[in-house]
């Protein structure tokens, strides 16, 4: 038996199993600036701040996948009233004059100056110093305030008595609500469900990561395409950009 | 002069008002337990009009408690008699209006349960948590001042405990104001303008309130108001009246003039329905062009055109702050200026608003609370105002 085949085998099988771990590892290494799960006893850092670029120009107007995962994940019910919650909601454009058409996602902002922040009197609305912006449910007395200070709407007051808990983030009557930026999820290394859903339409419209690491995906991406965020005129430094806009 | 009733009539009435007082107390507070234990989605309000009907009462209540103390203010500070003989009634009807306008905005509260939380987690950066210490103090500093009044050895305080009040309720109604004026969100708020404005509310409607409640106690005594007194007082009312319009005025003119305001103006003058409505014929004509008539024109100015003037300005008041609140958040919020917007959530359109009757009683209840306080404590404290015969009237 000559070596040649013994040689040849031995070349498949290194390079087989390169290819094997480069196609196992890739993903990793590309999710690896946002996938880092975080141990439950190590706070939050402000060495990241997470963001998402929305790309609307990939987001398909009768989609509204990422809104069902979040109804999903956070046990929300069917928004059919003026009432009923809604964390991320989808908002049809038309420019004036050219009429061209734009359909994008809605959400909390994640803002730097959060003006639900200041506003609140009990210091529920609060900031992480990962740039994810929550309520605190058992500090929150239901004062709306928040609400009346967010300029992109995207809180919700729980009206009604909640009967599914089954949800990732606790919910109370009388409190307010707003996109959590799927933290437990984010906690452990994962994306937003929002993100997944887009990813699994094909349309790939979300993409997260850290903005403070300069060679994420997220920071890469914002580099090189025009993005906006939204009210800039606010100078709130929002988490959130778009591009096509 | 009115005959004065006998003490058996006046004990029957007085019991009677009280009842009534009672009941419209209680079916508020019965509004509010109802609200609390099947959420909000009983009232009319939704995740656009956040802050309905019970605001615009609570805040009318708020902003007015301010006011109610300018005779106070004018006779401790400026050292005139004929309004401090008006000051106990003024700091009673302050603490009576600002005790109902409270009680309605916590039991507004999703969860009015946990008020105490305002208390034991204080964020320095909200206006709304400045407020709960400006209204507490409010209702330190009135106590003191009437403390000041009421016992002769504390007479040397009176003129300091004047003047902290009269600092006092300038700061307060400037925060009251502010809590619109921080709104950097929505088209009707965010404007320096609104805390002055709110000051010259607070003077209108307070001194209107306290004209109303005057007349009542004066007619329920048979007793009569000094001319000169009268003409002061509705000469005073006329003025704030007309100062308030001018500050109205200046604020819609400059957002009319702003382009990216003309559409939120147009809707609020033009094309709101109720809105609009309520701001021309409730704010202009009843609570601004008719006391004005009532007051100035000749012939005018007795003591019942003095009476309707300030019952319309009260109208006027619940009119434009339902045209400033509610109509502040039907309109919608302008996310993508240059895009025509919808969405499942109302967005780009005008939301419908309908105040449910939970709401109309629990306003109504604070009102009914403010009375309640008002009519125990006149009776308790005899805060009637005494003229003293043959004192000079002074002109200003």
């Amino acid at each position: 038996m000559s070596d040649q085949p013994d040689a040849s085998r031995r070349q498949f099988l290194s390079r087989g199993t390169a290819a094997t771990a480069a196609v196992a590892v890739a993903p990793g290494v590309l999710l690896y600036d946002f996938a880092r799960a975080r141990p439950p006893a190590e706070p939050a850092s402000s060495a990241v701040r997470w963001g998402l670029l929305i790309d609307t120009t990939r987001c398909d107007s009768g989609c509204d996948a990422c809104v069902s995962a979040c109804r999903e994940e956070n046990a929300l019910p069917l928004p059919l009233k003026p009432t009923d919650p809604q964390w991320i909601r989808k908002v049809e454009l038309q420019q004036e004059g050219s009429g061209r058409k734009v359909s994008l996602p809605m959400m909390c902002q994640h803002c730097a100056e959060p003006p639900c922040v200041d506003v609140c009197p009990t210091g529920a609305s609060f900031k992480r110093a990962d740039g994810i912006v929550l309520v605190d449910k058992h500090r929150c007395i239901g004062c709306r305030y928040c609400m009346m200070a967010c300029p992109y709407k995207a809180r919700s007051f729980v009206h009604e008595p909640v009967e599914d808990h089954s949800g990732a983030t606790p919910r109370g009557q009388g409190t307010v609500e707003s996109c959590t930026l799927c933290v437990h999820r984010v906690d452990q290394g994962r994306a937003p469900a929002c993100v997944d859903a887009c990813a699994s339409e094909g349309h790939r419209a979300l993409l997260f990561g850290n903005l403070n690491d300069p060679d994420s995906a997220i920071s890469q991406r914002l580099r090189s395409v025009a993005s906006v965020k939204l009210r800039a005129d606010l100078n709130l430094d929002p988490g959130l950009s778009y591009v096509g806009l | 002069m009115t005959k004065r009733l006998s003490p058996r009539t006046e004990l029957r009435n007085y019991a009677l008002l009280l009842a009534a007082g009672v009941l419209v107390a209680g079916i508020g507070l019965w509004a509010a337990h109802f609200m609390e234990s099947r959420g909000h989605i009983v009232t009319g309000m939704n995740n656009q009009v956040v802050w309905g009907l019970p605001h615009v009462f609570a805040i009318f209540m708020i902003v007015s408690a301010s006011g109610v103390l300018n005779v106070a203010s004018v006779g401790s500070v400026f050292g005139r008699a004929v309004y401090k003989a008006r000051a106990p009634l003024a700091g009673l009807l302050a603490i009576a209006l600002l005790a109902g306008g409270l009680a309605v905005l916590m039991l507004d509260l999703g969860r009015p349960d946990r008020v105490i939380v305002a208390a034991t987690n204080y964020n320095p950066t909200s206006v709304f948590a400045w407020n709960v210490l400006l209204y507490s103090g409010l209702f330190g500093t009135v106590a003191f001042y009437l403390w000041t009044l009421m016992d002769r050895t504390m007479g040397a305080w009176n003129k300091p405990a004047g003047f902290l009040v009269f600092l006092w309720r300038f700061v307060l109604t400037t925060g009251t104001g502010l809590i619109f004026a921080f709104l950097v969100a929505r088209q009707a708020y965010a404007s320096a303008l609104l805390p002055p404005l709110f000051i010259v509310l607070s003077l209108a409607w307070g001194h209107a309130i306290f004209l109303v409640v005057q007349h009542a106690m004066l007619r329920w005594n048979a007793m009569e108001l000094h001319p000169g007194i009268q003409k002061r007082l509705k000469n005073l009312l006329g003025v704030f009246v007309l100062s308030v319009f001018y500050l109205v005025a200046a604020y819609h003119l400059t957002n009319a003039y702003f382009a990216r305001q003309s559409a939120f103006e147009r809707y609020l003058l033009l094309e709101g329905g109720t809105v609009t409505a309520l701001f021309w014929v409730g704010y202009v004509g009843v609570g601004t062009l008719l006391p004005l008539a009532l007051i100035f024109l000749p012939g005018a100015g007795g003591r019942r055109c003095v009476l309707a003037a300030a019952l319309g300005v009260v109208a006027g008041a619940f009119s434009l702050l339902y045209v400033f609140i509610i109509g502040g958040q039907t309109y919608p919020l302008q996310i993508f200026p240059g895009y025509r917007v919808a969405s499942r959530f109302a967005d780009g359109a005008i939301t419908a608003y309908a105040p449910s009757l939970p709401e109309w009683a629990l306003g109504l209840g604070g009102l009914g609370i403010a009375f309640l306080i008002t009519l125990v404590g006149v009776r308790v404290l005899n805060f009637l105002p005494r003229d003293v015969p043959g004192q000079p009237v002074e002109s200003n």
